[in-house]
C-alpha cells in the first residue's frame, strides 16, 4: 500500500477521544419517545433546535428568498455563477447588521472587513494558516471545544497551550494563568503567535467578563501578539451580564489607532444563534487588511454555496424578523437553561452560573468515586450506560480539574429534556442508596464495563461532532 | 513605536519583511503573519491578471457597452442554464425538497460530513451517466466539497507532505499553482508537453519529471493530470492513460484524475476516464487512484460549490471525509441538488443537449478562427480551445507571447488566456473560452480577431 502524508496518518483529527464515543453509543440506541423511549438521550450536541419555527415562519411567507427569485424573477443563472471570494455584497451588509445588532449596536461592522468562510470550522483554521505555523502556538483558556484539537492544529502544524482555568474562580481567564501559559509554550520551544478565546465560552456557558477583556487586550499589546475571539455563541446570550464583545472593549480603550487594533480578530457563524449548521455559515471580521486579504483568497477552499448567501441575505435584511428572532430566542434558551439548572439543582446538582449558550457546565465532582480522571471517565460511562445520557466529559474538553460535564439542553424538546432530569434523578437517589454495595456486584460491574470499553475500541468507526 | 528601531515582532520571513515597507523605506515591523499568508504563492499578482483587469474595467455589453473588454478567459458554461431553469420551475417547491417548509429543520441541521445519502448516491449515477455506464460509481466511496478547488488540495494534503511533489503535464490550469501549493507545502514539477503530439503526455516525458525532482532532491508522491485537459480543450488518449498508471504503478505513487469537464466532451465516445481504465483492469492497483469531479462546468453551477473525491482507496476516503469538514457542500444546496440529479429523464437529456450545443460553440469557434488564418490544437471537449498564434509572433518566446497578448487585450480587446500562464512551455499557444457568451457574442469576438490578425499581417 502506498503511503499517505503524515497529516493523514496520524492522529490529530482527534477522533479517537471519548467525545466521539459517547456519539458513537448514541447513535447505536438513540432515544425516541415512541420507538425506543429506553434508548440514550443525547446530550452532547450543542445545537439549537428551539427557534426553527421563527424560521419556518418566515419562509412560508417568504417564498422567493429560497427559489432563485428576487423581485420576482429569476436570477438562478446570476447565482449560479456568482462563486466571487468576496461575497455576496448584500449577504455581507445583511450579516455585519446582525452581527452589531447582537452587540446592541455598541460596534459597527464594515463589510468589507468581513471574509465569509463554509462555517466557523473554516474560519477557524483559516485565520490559524494566516497567524502561524509549524513551530508556533496558539493559547487557549481551559475548558474548550475539543473540535479545536483539530480544527486549529491538524492541517496548519501549528500547536495549542492550554491557559489553565479553575473552578476556584468560576473559570476565569486571570494574569497569572496567562503569564504561566506564555512561559509553558517557550519551555516547549513554542513561538506563541496568539490567544484563542470562545466568547460565550464553550463549554462554560459564561460571557468573559470586562475585567477578562481588559486583561488579554493588555497581554496581547505587552507580548505583540494576536487576539481571535470566536463568538459563535453571542446570540445566545439570555441573562446579565449581558455579552460584551472583544470589539467593544478595543473601541472603549480608545485602541483604534494602535497596533492591537490590527492584531484582534473576530470569528462568528450561524450555525448556532440560528441552528442553521448544515448551511456551512461562517465569519472572519478583522481590521488588519493583510488578514482579511489574505483569508479572501483561502476562503476559496471553503466558499458558501452562492444559493444559501441568497437566502440568508433576505431572511438577515428583515430587520423586523431579526429583531424579533433575536429576542425570542434568547428568551426560550433561558427558560430551557432554568428548568436544566432546577432539575439538576433538586438532586443535588450544581452547574457554574452561567448566561449563554446551548449548555451548562456541570459540577459532578461529588458523584465520582475518585478525584481523578479515571474517576471522571468511570462515572461518564455509568451515565452514558446505566443512566443513558450523552453528555461530554470535562476531560475531553482538557478541563484541568475532573469531575466537570457539559450537557446541552436545547437539542430536543422539553419533554425530553424532563425525562433526562427524571433518569438523573433516578441515578443520584441509587447511588446514594447503594453506597453499601456489594464487593461481588461493584467486581460484576467493573468487569461488564472493562468488557464493554475492550469491545467498543474494536468496533470503533469515524464519528464526528461536527456540532460544538 | 519609534523610528528607527526595530521592534522584535512575531516572526516575519524575508518576504513578509519586503513586502511591509513602511514609509521612507523604514522597516515597519508588522503583526506577524505566517509565511503563508505573506507569500505570493496564491499567484494572484501574475502578470495575467492584468487581463481581468482590463476586463473588470471596461466589461463588454451588447448595448450599454459594445466597444468594452470580451470576457473569453472564463471557463463558464452558460449555454445549458435553460435546462435547468425550466426543470426547477416544475419542481413544486425549489429547496428542502418534498414539502417546502417541513423539510427545513432536518435540512438546516445535516452537518453529517458524509453527505445527503440521496445526493451522494445522485451524483455517483451522475458520474456513471456522464461515462455511459462504461465505469460504475459507488456512493461510499463518494466525498463531498466545497468545490473541485477544495478537493484538489484536500486531495494533496493526504497524499503529499510539505516539500514533496506533484508531477502534472503542462500546459495545466494556472489555479493549481495555488490549490495543490500554496497552503500544502508542496511543489508542482511540470511533465513538459509540446505540439509535436497534440502535447499528449508521452512515457519520455514522465520519466524526465521523475528524474528532475529527483535531482532536486524532492520526493514525488503522485501525478495529478486533468482529463478532459484544461487548458488543451481535448481528451486523454487511452494508451497515455494506460501509460500513466503503468508509471505511477512503476513509481509506487498516487494518480489523481480531475475529470471535472468529463461531461463536457462534445460526443461521449471520445472520453475515457481513468475508471473505465480500472475496471478492465479488475481494479488491481485501482487504490493509489483517486477521481476529482465537480458540478461547476458540467451544470454550470460554479456558485453552488460542489466538489466531490472519488477514491479506490479506504484510507484516502476516510480521511478525505473528516477532513471535508472544513470545506462541507450546503445541505440545502445537497437537498436541491440530489432532487435534480436524481431526475434521470432530466440528466439524460441534460447530457445531451449540452454536448450537442457545446460542439455547436466549438465549432463555430473553430471555423470563425479558421477564416482568420487561426489553426486551434483539435480538441473534442471543454468550454475553449487552444489556439496557435505562433505565427504571428515574430520570436518563438515568453515575452514575444506576452506582448502578443498586451495587444490583444488592450487593442482587439478580448481577454484571452496566454499559454505561459498555463506553464506551457511551447510560447505562441493561447486558451479561448467559448461557453461563457451568446452566440452574438462570440460572433463579435471572432470578427476582433479576423480585424485584428488582419492588422497584424
Amino acid at each position: 500500500m502506498r503511503p499517505l502524508s503524515r497529516k493523514a496518518t496520524c492522529n490529530s483529527h482527534g477522533q479517537d477521544s471519548s467525545y466521539f464515543l459517547g456519539w458513537q453509543e448514541y447513535e447505536k440506541r438513540p432515544y425516541d419517545a415512541v420507538r425506543n423511549p429506553t434508548g440514550i438521550i443525547q446530550m452532547g450536541l450543542a445545537e439549537n433546535q428551539l427557534s426553527f419555527d421563527l424560521l419556518e415562519s418566515w419562509l412560508a411567507a417568504n417564498p422567493d428568498a429560497a427559489s432563485f427569485k428576487g423581485n420576482g424573477e429569476s436570477i438562478f443563472r446570476e447565482l449560479a455563477l456568482f462563486q466571487d471570494y468576496h461575497g455576496l455584497p448584500a449577504f455581507k451588509k445583511a450579516l455585519t447588521e446582525f452581527m452589531s445588532e447582537i452587540r446592541r449596536n455598541k460596534v459597527n461592522f464594515d463589510p468589507t472587513n468581513l471574509v465569509l468562510t463554509a462555517g466557523a470550522t473554516s474560519a477557524n483554521e483559516t485565520l490559524i494558516f494566516c497567524l502561524a505555523e509549524e513551530g508556533e502556538a496558539f493559547l487557549l483558556p481551559t475548558p474548550y471545544y475539543p473540535g479545536f484539537d483539530r480544527d486549529l492544529k491538524w492541517r496548519t502544524g501549528a500547536e495549542i497551550v492550554p491557559i489553565e482555568c479553575h473552578s476556584s474562580n468560576g473559570f476565569k481567564i486571570t494574569q497569572a494563568a496567562l503569564d504561566d501559559a506564555y512561559e509553558a509554550a517557550q519551555k516547549r520551544n513554542l513561538r506563541v503567535k496568539g490567544v484563542l478565546i470562545t466568547n460565550p465560552s464553550n463549554p462554560l456557558g459564561t460571557t468573559l467578563t470586562r475585567e477578562e477583556l481588559n486583561l488579554l487586550l493588555n497581554f496581547v499589546n505587552a507580548k505583540d501578539i494576536h487576539l481571535i475571539s470566536d463568538e459563535i455563541y453571542s446570540g445566545t446570550v439570555f441573562n446579565s451580564p449581558g455579552f460584551i464583545s472583544v470589539m467593544e472593549v478595543v473601541r472603549d480603550l480608545k485602541l483604534e489607532n494602535t497596533d492591537v487594533w490590527n492584531q484582534v480578530h473576530i470569528v462568528y457563524s450561524l450555525s448556532k444563534d440560528l441552528g442553521l449548521p448544515g448551511f456551512r455559515v461562517g465569519a472572519i471580521y478583522s481590521n488588519n487588511d493583510a488578514v482579511v486579504s489574505a483569508a479572501t483568497k483561502m476562503s476559496s477552499f471553503g466558499l458558501i454555496s452562492s444559493q444559501t448567501q441568497y437566502l440568508l441575505s433576505a431572511l438577515l435584511s428583515d430587520k423586523n424578523f431579526t429583531k424579533n428572532y433575536i429576542k425570542e430566542n434568547q428568551r426560550r434558551l433561558r427558560r430551557r437553561q432554568e428548568m436544566l439548572v432546577n432539575g439538576l439543582r433538586n438532586v443535588g446538582i450544581e452547574c457554574l452560573q452561567s448566561n449563554a449558550g446551548l449548555f451548562c457546565w456541570v459540577d459532578m465532582r461529588h458523584l465520582m468515586s475518585s478525584n481523578t480522571f479515571e474517576g471522571e471517565m468511570e462515572l461518564w460511562k455509568k451515565i452514558l450506560y446505566d443512566v443513558r445520557l450523552n453528555i461530554s466529559a470535562g476531560g475531553s474538553c482538557h478541563c484541568s480539574e475532573p469531575g466537570w460535564f457539559r450537557v446541552c439542553f436545547s437539542n430536543m424538546t422539553e419533554d425530553t429534556l424532563n425525562l433526562s432530569m427524571q433518569r438523573l434523578k433516578n441515578f443520584v437517589n441509587s447511588m446514594n442508596s447503594s453506597s453499601s454495595q456489594s464487593h461481588h456486584q461493584r467486581m460484576k460491574n467493573s468487569r461488564r464495563r472493562s468488557l464493554t470499553k475492550w469491545v467498543l475500541r474494536l468496533s470503533f468507526s469515524d464519528r464526528e461532532p461536527e456540532e460544538r | 513605536m519609534a523610528v528607527g528601531i526595530e521592534k522584535p515582532s512575531v516572526g516575519l520571513s524575508r518576504v513578509a519583511i519586503s513586502e511591509t515597507h513602511g514609509e521612507n523605506g523604514i522597516e515597519k515591523p508588522s503583526v506577524g503573519l505566517s509565511r503563508v499568508a505573506i507569500s505570493e504563492t496564491h499567484g494572484e499578482n501574475s502578470p495575467y491578471f492584468a487581463g481581468w483587469k482590463a476586463y473588470d474595467e471596461n466589461p463588454y455589453d451588447e448595448i450599454m457597452n459594445p466597444s468594452g473588454v470580451i470576457q473569453m478567459g472564463l471557463a463558464e458554461n452558460q449555454v445549458s442554464f435553460d435546462l435547468i431553469e425550466e426543470y426547477l420551475r416544475q419542481l413544486p417547491e425549489t429547496s428542502f425538497g418534498g414539502d417546502h417548509v417541513s423539510n427545513f429543520r432536518e435540512n438546516a441541521l445535516f452537518q453529517d460530513y458524509h453527505g445527503l445519502p440521496s445526493f451522494r448516491k445522485a451524483l455517483a449515477t451522475f458520474m456513471e451517466q456522464i461515462r455511459e455506464g462504461k465505469a460504475k460509481f459507488d456512493p461510499a466511496r463518494v466525498v463531498l466539497t466545497a468545490g473541485a478547488t477544495a478537493a484538489n488540495e484536500l486531495l494533496t494534503f493526504i497524499l503529499a507532505d510539505p516539500g514533496d511533489a506533484l508531477l502534472i503535464p503542462t500546459p495545466y490550469y494556472p489555479g493549481f499553482d495555488r490549490d495543490l501549493r500554496w497552503r500544502t507545502g508542496v511543489e508542482i514539477v511540470p511533465i513538459h508537453c509540446n505540439s509535436s503530439n497534440n502535447f499528449q503526455v508521452t512515457r519520455q516525458a514522465l520519466e524526465e519529471a521523475y528524474n528532475s525532482a529527483k535531482a532536486m532532491n524532492v520526493r514525488v508522491r503522485g501525478v495529478l493530470i486533468t482529463n478532459p485537459s484544461n487548458p488543451l480543450g481535448a481528451t486523454v488518449q487511452r494508451q497515455v492513460l494506460e501509460d500513466i498508471l503503468d508509471f505511477v504503478t512503476k513509481k509506487n505513487i498516487h494518480l489523481v484524475s480531475d475529470e471535472i469537464y468529463s461531461g463536457s466532451t462534445f460526443s461521449s465516445s471520445d472520453f475515457v476516464s481513468v475508471a473505465e481504465i480500472l475496471e478492465a483492469r479488475d481494479y488491481k492497483e485501482a487504490e493509489r487512484v483517486h477521481i476529482v469531479y465537480s458540478l461547476s462546468k458540467d451544470l454550470g453551477l460554479p456558485g453552488f460549490r460542489v466538489g466531490t473525491i472519488y477514491s479506490y482507496n479506504d484510507k484516502v476516503v476516510t480521511t478525505a471525509r473528516r477532513m471535508s469538514s472544513f470545506s462541507l457542500v450546503s445541505s440545502q444546496t445537497q437537498q436541491l441538488l440530489a432532487t435534480m440529479l436524481s431526475d434521470k429523464k432530466f440528466t439524460e437529456n441534460y447530457v445531451r443537449t449540452n454536448r450537442e450545443r457545446l460542439r455547436k460553440r466549438y465549432d463555430m469557434i473553430i471555423e470563425g478562427l479558421k477564416k482568420a488564418g487561426i489553426q486551434c490544437l483539435k480538441g473534442k471537449a471543454g468550454l475553449f480551445c487552444w489556439m496557435n498564434l505562433g505565427p504571428f509572433m515574430d520570436k518563438p518566446t515568453k515575452e514575444s507571447e506576452l506582448a502578443l497578448w498586451s495587444l490583444i487585450v488592450h487593442e482587439a480587446k478580448l481577454n484571452i488566456s496566454p499559454g505561459c500562464s498555463c506553464h506551457c512551455s511551447e510560447p505562441g499557444w493561447f486558451r479561448v473560452c467559448f461557453a461563457n457568451m451568446s452566440e452574438q457574442t462570440l460572433e463579435v469576438a471572432l470578427k476582433r480577431i479576423h480585424d485584428f490578425v488582419n492588422k497584424q499581417r
